[in-house]
């Protein structure tokens, strides 16, 4: 038994398709502790939710370890099926089932008996806000109200640990916050363990550690704060009448560490926010180049996320380049 | 394709709705709503699920008829001149519909086809998709084995293969990552200096900022319909204080108790990534009394001040309480 909710060590996992070798996770380690709210994050295809599936057992491992609760993923599946929720990316709930038939439908999956139902299915429905709601059919649900349900049948076996893939996928920003919010609760009053991949950056701050996923790695693990200020400079942010030239003269700009653009923003990273800002407005200003909002933004997980996949990036093309030219 | 002539009065403007409803049953999907977008812009659609986005573009698409009002697109009647419309804009939905034991090439081909385009313009336009979409070298990969990104782009390239003049996309970046969406949200730009009109609809309020004017749909009804900046000086109600602490989760719940016990008349407190955001009458006043709460439950406070409400802040204050319909 280890003290961690959830572990991998150099976890692996090939594919073969079509007779090539898919490497999905790749030499995988990262390690949740009990009360975690781990977050893992990653560009799309990275391998968030094949990690996710093989830390469950629902795949196996090509080789490395993994565990769940001190289980090993591949020969104690059913331990992990017992104490875990697991909300599936994409994941459909019965429609022509009822709220209170879906519950007890997910009730008898897992074997809760009818005691136990009877006390748990009411709390449920009561935490997600769905009490008044248990005769409604399931597809008759907004899209929050889904994935509110979803969140109350994963529970239904009081799992130490939930493992949700992008649980809020297509929700509008008041169920999402509504969601978090239920999350919020689950940590605060039953420490229960959650471990979600998102691509909400806004989400990834809510977490109390996020691992940032690259070509099947981890390549960041760290708390949403500590991997902000990992970000060197301070960021700028403007809208430029001219966006192309606006561009290129913050990249050829001295002072001027990276610049990231976003619809008819820029975002450029500064070593010193006095010195080019005034410098920036100087050179908008003799280009003629108009601008408004020009000011200092906190760095937000998005902007981080951003910078370190780019420099990943980079990274990996000059160690080709080294390669190459060796 | 030019047959019909244009009704004299609607051809100016690529989407004009007027007084347009859509009833299933006694539902009301679509409650009298009217607006008109102009030409070149970039026009967000924004709405809690269920609010009726999807219905209204269904309805401008002639995909379903209107239960009374009208829907033109480039001065063609949606119900009665479907064809017309069709053949003039681009449509993407969140499935994007691309065959995934096709080729990258093959879809935009088969697209192409569809809309009837020659070989040569066929040609011209499939080196022009997969230049500006970013898909050189994945050409040839078959559609199933690229990433959301890859792919988002790929189907954004196929709704566009016909050139149109207006362009509707329904959620086109759900469950997409960070830079993906940026490189999705400049391809739209780019559409959008050529002069094509886009309607968008998104949950991510940060794109939504994007926008060049946005109108709120809730419950069928339109509650707001302006630029970015006027909604946010017109639909807040109440000031945006914003509030760093050193446990942002123990923090919500000392602020939200003073919210249920009345100590503090805030009119919404929620977690903004790890900032809280508090929305109050008179943010000024209470900036010290918020500050005084926290401290004295030994919740450290790095930062409060008075910031611009966030597009997000606007939404969920305007589909609370619907203000004045335009």
């Amino acid at each position: 038994m280890n003290q961690f909710a959830i572990s991998a060590a150099n976890l692996v996992k090939e594919f073969k398709v079509n007779k090539h070798v898919v490497t999905a996770v790749n030499g995988l380690s990262l390690q949740v502790a009990p009360g975690e709210t781990f977050g893992l994050i990653g560009p799309d295809g990275a391998g968030k939710t094949t990690t996710t599936r093989v830390i469950l057992g629902l795949l196996s491992r090509t080789s490395g370890e993994s565990s769940v609760l001190g289980f090993d993923s591949m020969n104690d599946m059913y331990q992990i099926r017992e104490r875990v929720g697991y909300i599936a990316q994409q994941f459909s709930l019965p429609p022509n089932l009822t709220v209170m038939e879906n519950m007890l439908f997910f009730a008898g999956v897992h074997s809760v008996d009818a005691e136990e139902q009877k006390k748990r299915i009411p709390e449920l429905l009561a935490f997600a806000g769905l009490s008044e709601f248990s005769n409604r059919l399931a597809g008759k649900l907004s899209g929050g109200m889904k994935k509110k349900l979803a969140l109350a049948c994963s529970l239904i076996h009081e799992p130490q640990v939930v493992m949700l893939d992008e649980p809020t996928l297509g929700v509008d920003p008041v169920s999402r916050r509504e969601f978090w919010n239920l999350l919020g609760n689950l940590r605060a009053e039953k420490g229960l363990t959650i471990f979600i991949c998102t691509p909400y950056m806004d989400e990834a701050e809510r977490c109390t550690r996020v691992g940032l996923i690259y070509e099947g790695k981890l390549i960041v693990d760290d708390s949403p704060a500590n991997i902000k200020r990992v970000i060197p400079g301070h960021l700028l942010e403007f809208t430029p009448s001219d966006f192309s030239s606006a561009l290129k003269l913050c990249n050829e700009m001295n002072g001027v560490l990276e610049v990231q653009t976003y619809g008819e923003k820029l975002h450029v990273f500064v070593d010193d926010v006095l010195k080019c800002k005034t410098q920036i407005e100087d050179a908008l200003a003799s280009q003629g180049i108009a601008y408004d909002h020009l000011r200092e933004i906190e760095v937000r997980m998005e902007e981080a996320f951003i910078s370190l996949i780019r420099r990943q990036k980079e990274s990996v093309e000059q160690n080709e380049m080294i390669g190459e030219v060796r | 394709m030019s047959a019909e002539p244009f009704t004299a009065r609607n051809h100016e403007l690529p989407i004009l709705i007027q007084n347009l409803t859509k009833r299933f049953g006694d539902f009301t999907a679509v409650d009298n709503v009217s607006f008109n977008v102009q030409s070149g812009e970039v026009f967000g659609w924004l709405g809690p699920n269920g609010a009726g986005k999807t219905t209204t573009i269904r309805m401008l698409l002639g995909l379903i008829k209107p239960t009374s009002g009208n829907a033109f697109v480039l001065g063609f009647d949606s119900a009665t001149q479907t064809k017309l419309v069709h053949a003039n804009v681009g449509y993407m939905s969140q499935q994007f519909t691309l065959y995934s034991d096709l080729t990258a090439m093959q879809n935009i081909r088969f697209y192409g086809g569809v809309h009837g385009l020659s070989s040569d313009e066929l040609r011209q336009r499939i080196a022009e998709i997969i230049r500006t979409a970013g898909l050189e070298g994945r050409e040839n990969t078959l559609t199933g084995s690229l990433s959301g990104g890859w792919k988002q782009r790929l189907a954004l390239g196929c709704a566009i293969v016909h050139h149109p003049k207006v362009v509707f996309l329904d959620e086109p970046t759900a469950g997409v990552d960070p830079i993906s969406r940026r490189q999705f949200w400049e391809l739209i730009y780019q559409m959008a200096k050529e002069g094509v009109t886009v309607l968008v609809t998104t949950h991510y309020m940060d794109e939504a900022e994007l926008c060049q004017r946005v109108g709120f749909i809730t419950g069928g009804k339109l509650v707001a319909l302006d630029s970015v900046s006027q909604l946010k000086q017109t639909q807040m109600r109440g000031q945006v204080l914003e509030i760093g602490a050193s446990d942002p989760e123990k923090a919500m719940r000392i602020l939200k108790a003073a919210q249920l016990n009345g100590r503090i008349p805030f009119d919404e407190v929620a977690l903004y990534g790890a900032q809280i955001h508090a929305v109050m009458p008179d943010a000024q006043k209470y900036k010290e009394a918020i500050q005084r709460l926290l401290m004295g439950e030994d919740v450290q406070v790095s930062s409060i001040e008075r910031v611009a409400p966030t597009l997000e802040d606007v939404f969920i204050s305007s589909v609370k309480a619907p203000a004045a319909i335009v």
